[in-house]
């Protein structure tokens, strides 16, 4: 019974992020750099796995330190532990993969401003065990890395005909049928899926829906306040 | 010399905008956006910041952090530019302090109106981003006081463009799916697609 429910609590604290408490559709965090590495499916892969360890990371070593840290320097203490973590990052990422590491340029260092990390530290990892913490950040890494990984997929599919490189969609000028919408690698474009995904989902589940009088719910920003 | 530096000032605002064009901050952006005047009070919340901070790590990228930094202490062959993300994060969290009790000293409604996004902006990624972005693009001194200022003032203008069309169109029968976050996102894009069109000036 007891076994069962610790699965089962497991199993949520991984799963929720997923879809149902998403990051970056109902949390609303980290925003800045889901669309800003997106104009393709490589750096979104790559950032998507970036930030997951620094999220497992980050999540796990807090909840280590959480009974040893005094309450009135936790933040500069999580910012120094998560700022670490994104140096290792950096350092590996430029090391094995200088391209994407071009392409990210300044986007993995501003991991650390990442709101998701701070706000599932704070809120999470700090009044909960090791275990729960790891899951918490997998799930919520997960959660932020599909949504990238989507929206990545789905500019370079539409913005170049290809996908990884390869030509999913032939092009005119290759004797194909598809004109590619340069649109799509703007800036601007990342904008419009996401509302259009934020949409969807909000279309699966109402219980997500804003509607005027609430506007400042809990669920907006739960657990950002340090 | 000084039209340099008034040039590296519009290109931030216009043409390199944080928000708008490098998608930083967008979190505070779209959660602060709900009044005009919370937004104003935001914008200029973090142009005074970014005017202080960027110009500071400046200072302290080059004379400790940056390769063969550290000759004038006679220290040669160090290289220290992977520290730089705890050094601007420290500089940017004093700096955020400072602010706060300046604010809470003399403007303490403003504060309280700008509540806990005060000390969020610590981890706002436009502040980050535009120290950064000095670093890449090898600004000196005076050029990045010119490039804080602003990098600052474009995000002020995104928020507040942001804020005033928003307060409007909450007034609107839009979609239920759509209403709030996914509304935000559609404005916002339709405002940055009108600064990728002031991409190709030149100053």
């Amino acid at each position: 019974m007891t076994l069962g429910r610790l699965i089962s609590g497991s199993r949520s604290t991984l799963l929720t992020p997923l879809l149902d408490g998403n990051p970056i559709t109902l949390q609303v965090l980290g925003l800045c750099s889901a669309l800003a590495v997106t104009s393709s499916l490589r750096p979104a892969l790559v950032m998507g796995a970036a930030v997951i360890s620094v999220l497992v990371f980050a999540n796990v070593t807090v909840s280590l330190l959480r009974h040893v840290m005094p309450q009135s320097i936790r933040l500069i203490i999580e910012v120094t532990l998560i700022a670490s973590a994104v140096i290792v990052v950096d350092e590996v990422l430029k090391a094995f993969v200088p391209d994407i590491a071009a392409i990210l340029s300044v986007f993995v260092g501003l991991i650390i401003t990442n709101c998701i990390v701070l706000a599932r530290v704070e809120s999470f990892a700090l009044h909960n065990g090791v275990w729960a913490s790891l899951l918490d950040g997998l799930g919520n890494g997960l959660g932020y890395a599909w949504i990238l990984v989507l929206i990545g997929a789905v500019r370079e599919i539409l913005g170049t005909g290809s996908l990884l490189g390869y030509e999913v969609l032939p092009l005119i000028e290759n004797g194909g049928w598809f004109e590619p919408n340069e649109l799509m690698l703007l800036t601007p474009s990342a904008f419009f899926l996401l509302a259009l995904l934020v949409w969807t989902i909000r279309w699966l589940r109402p219980t997500q829906r804003e509607h005027t009088q609430q506007r400042h719910g809990d669920g907006r920003s739960s657990g950002v306040s340090p | 010399m000084t039209g340099d530096l008034i040039g590296i000032v519009f290109r931030a605002i216009f043409v390199e905008n944080l928000a708008l064009n490098f998608l930083l901050g967008v979190c505070t952006y779209v959660a602060v956006s709900q009044r005009v005047t919370t937004a104003v009070g935001l914008g200029i919340a973090v142009t005074a910041v970014q005017t202080i901070t960027v110009p500071l790590n400046n200072l302290l990228y080059r004379h400790l952090l940056a390769p063969e930094a550290l000759r004038w202490a006679g220290i040669v062959g160090l290289d220290l530019t992977f520290l730089r993300f705890i050094t601007f994060i420290g500089v940017i969290a004093a700096g955020v302090q400072v602010l706060e009790l300046t604010l809470d000293r003399f403007f303490p409604r403003l504060q309280h109106a700008l509540g806990v996004y005060l000390p969020l902006l610590t981890v706002n990624c436009a502040i980050l981003g535009a120290s950064l972005f000095m670093v890449q693009r090898d600004y000196d001194f005076s050029e990045s006081v010119a490039y804080g200022f602003g990098s600052g003032a474009g995000w002020a203008l995104a928020i507040v463009l942001f804020a005033t069309i928003r307060e409007r169109i909450d007034e609107t029968a839009v979609p239920q799916g759509l209403r709030g976050l996914g509304l935000a996102f559609v404005i916002t894009g339709i405002l940055a697609i009108g600064f990728v069109g002031l991409r190709g000036l030149e100053f």
